[in-house]
């Protein structure tokens, strides 16, 4: 760079300007919408400036304000979590057994379930939902988490099962060997030899599966039919539609309110996030 | 008995599968096979009803009804505007990022942040406070001297609001991207440029062929999801205005929950399916023709 002078010098600004334009691009939507929260709705639509000119705290004190006088924001939410947490906890306990058991072992048929189970990646799930939910009705599970929550225990996102086959692709053998020399069996192996080395995949599993069912819509959508029931998404989409025109300060606070955890995960493990996107994808 | 033994010792794997075994049967292969057969049918999903006639009527009426074909024509025109523009936007950025730019971890970080929380209501409902014809968007425009237009109320420009809720969320794309640019063995820049290769060269020549796997695994993943899209064009423009965002998924979405006509549903749904299958099916087999891995470049 320094032996190119000041031709580098100034592709090396224009890549700044460029970079800082795109993160504010990026970025200022969600910080607008922090700020919104504390507008009235006059000001949202009225003024292009970020900050309040008046701070009104109006969005917040409807917090516990009923919907359909069964749900409020922090009743959906602990919903939306109730759903979220079993659903990670399943999805990571099916996920590690399944790519223990295709990583680690030879059995009949492994090669055609393999390539099996790397298809259904790329089956959609608009395709299924109609069926499933015929399926989940016949079944007696409509308006329960059941047909959301379920599922997750028999590893049916694959995605995280082949994250975490790549991830074990690349751990040495050697441990297992000599755990299995000094007598465990290949589920002791897994616990105890397995477990803690594959834990930053399985951490990492966990928290793509947090925020994306903490994002899931259609399901809670279609399945769950009592108000007060439904999860945050839902109960968003219920107060725009009875609120968006007059009250969008008190919407988009709850949508701020509603992602806080989310936010508040990311933060603290980007890292994870960032890297596990990678070693999900094809690494060849 | 010896026998039995020793196959179930040399199939132990096969029990730590199990759980995926069950759930493919029960979750996938089940649902996926029945919806085939149910799209022969007039199924109504209500409480004694019964299928009552058997046929390809529901594809008949498919091919045949105005509101269902434009709705598979908005489907690819959302699809073919979304995931180029997604793509070379992330490949762009991460382009720029791949060079020596101090903080690279901070932007990375600032550019992934829509992709985590961009499928969420939260932020369906942010977009469409943005887009309002009295919006923030348009008061910026018109700061700067522009009227801004009716985003949601012209069927074009609403189309596009929801691909740009998509574009937005490049960042998924990006790192992987970015992983990929990383991955190019740095004397190969150096050698091309003794060669007297410009940076637009070794651009096209060294970058571009040298990531097409990641260029391949980006495009299928974002077509297949694209052609899936629910949440934009439902919350934010409802499948407006006159259809022009409705989407197939709004469509099956109801025929199937509002309406419960599961024939129907399920023929939208296994067309939805064979367009994806075919567009993956010419994904892969396009593959060999531009599609470099490395261990082939190598040797």
């Amino acid at each position: 760079m320094k032996k190119r002078g000041k031709r580098g010098q100034v592709q090396t600004a224009l890549r700044y300007i460029v970079l800082i334009g795109v993160g504010v691009l990026m970025l200022y939507p969600l910080i607008w919408m922090v700020f919104a929260t504390f507008k009235s709705n006059a000001e949202i639509f009225g003024s292009i400036a970020l900050w309040p000119e008046k701070w009104n705290f109006e969005a917040y004190k409807s917090i516990f304000k009923k919907y359909s006088g069964q749900l409020n924001l922090p009743m959906a939410m602990a919903n939306t979590y109730k759903m979220v947490l079993t659903k990670v906890a399943f999805t990571v306990a099916s996920a590690t057994l399944t790519a223990y058991g295709f990583a680690r072992f030879n059995f009949i048929g492994h090669k055609t379930l393999f390539a099996v189970m790397i298809s259904t990646l790329f089956l959609p799930q608009t395709v299924l939902n109609a069926p499933q939910y015929i399926m989940f009705a016949k079944w007696g599970m409509l308006d329960s988490y059941l047909p959301i929550v379920l599922p997750s225990l028999f590893a049916v996102d694959t995605y995280f099962v082949f994250m975490l086959v790549q991830f074990l692709r690349g751990i040495p053998k050697e441990m297992e060997e000599a755990a299995a020399i000094d007598g465990c069996n290949s589920f002791q192996t897994l616990l105890r030899v397995i477990c803690p080395m594959l834990s930053p995949a399985m951490v990492s599993c966990a928290l793509f599966q947090f925020m994306w069912s903490s994002n899931d819509f259609m399901g809670p959508l279609i399945y769950i039919s009592t108000v007060a029931k439904k999860p945050a998404s839902v109960f968003i989409k219920m107060c725009m539609d009875t609120d968006a025109g007059t009250a969008w300060n008190r919407i988009l606070a709850f949508s701020l309110l509603a992602l806080a955890p989310s936010l508040v995960i990311f933060f603290f493990a980007q890292k994870t996030f960032v890297e596990g996107i990678s070693a999900g994808s094809l690494k060849g | 008995m010896k026998k039995t033994k020793k196959l179930i010792k040399n199939n132990i794997g096969f029990l730590y599968i199990l759980p995926w075994v069950i759930g493919f049967a029960a979750f996938k292969l089940y649902p996926f096979a029945s919806s085939f057969y149910y799209s022969f049918t007039d199924y109504i999903l209500r409480k004694g009803q019964a299928v009552t006639r058997y046929g390809l009527f529901n594809y008949q009426e498919f091919f045949t009804n105005k509101d269902m074909l434009k709705a598979f024509f908005v489907t690819f025109r959302y699809a073919f505007m979304t995931v180029p523009l997604k793509l070379l936007f992330a490949l762009f950025v991460a382009y720029i990022l791949s060079f020596k730019i101090k903080g690279v971890g901070l932007f990375r970080t600032a550019y992934y942040i829509p992709s985590i929380l961009g499928g969420s209501v939260a932020i369906a409902v942010l977009w469409s406070a943005l887009f309002q014809k009295q919006g923030i968007i348009n008061g910026i425009l018109g700061a700067v001297g522009i009227a801004g237009p009716s985003w949601l109320g012209d069927g074009n420009l609403a189309l596009f609001t929801i691909c740009l809720l998509r574009v937005w969320q490049f960042g998924s794309a990006m790192v992987i991207f970015l992983a990929a640019l990383k991955g190019i063995p740095t004397d190969l820049y150096e050698s091309a440029a003794i060669d007297g290769a410009g940076s637009a060269i070794r651009f096209a020549k060294i970058t571009v062929p040298l990531i097409t796997p990641s260029i391949f695994y980006n495009l299928v993943t974002q077509l297949v999801q694209a052609f899936q899209e629910f949440n934009g064009p439902y919350i934010i423009t409802k499948g407006g205005p006159n259809q022009a965002t409705t989407l197939i998924s709004l469509l099956i979405y109801g025929q199937a929950f509002q309406r419960f006509q599961m024939g129907m549903a399920s023929a939208m749904a296994w067309i939805l399916f064979v367009v994806v299958g075919a567009l993956s099916a010419i994904a892969f087999a396009s593959q060999k023709h531009w599609v470099y891995y490395a261990d082939e470049v190598a040797k």
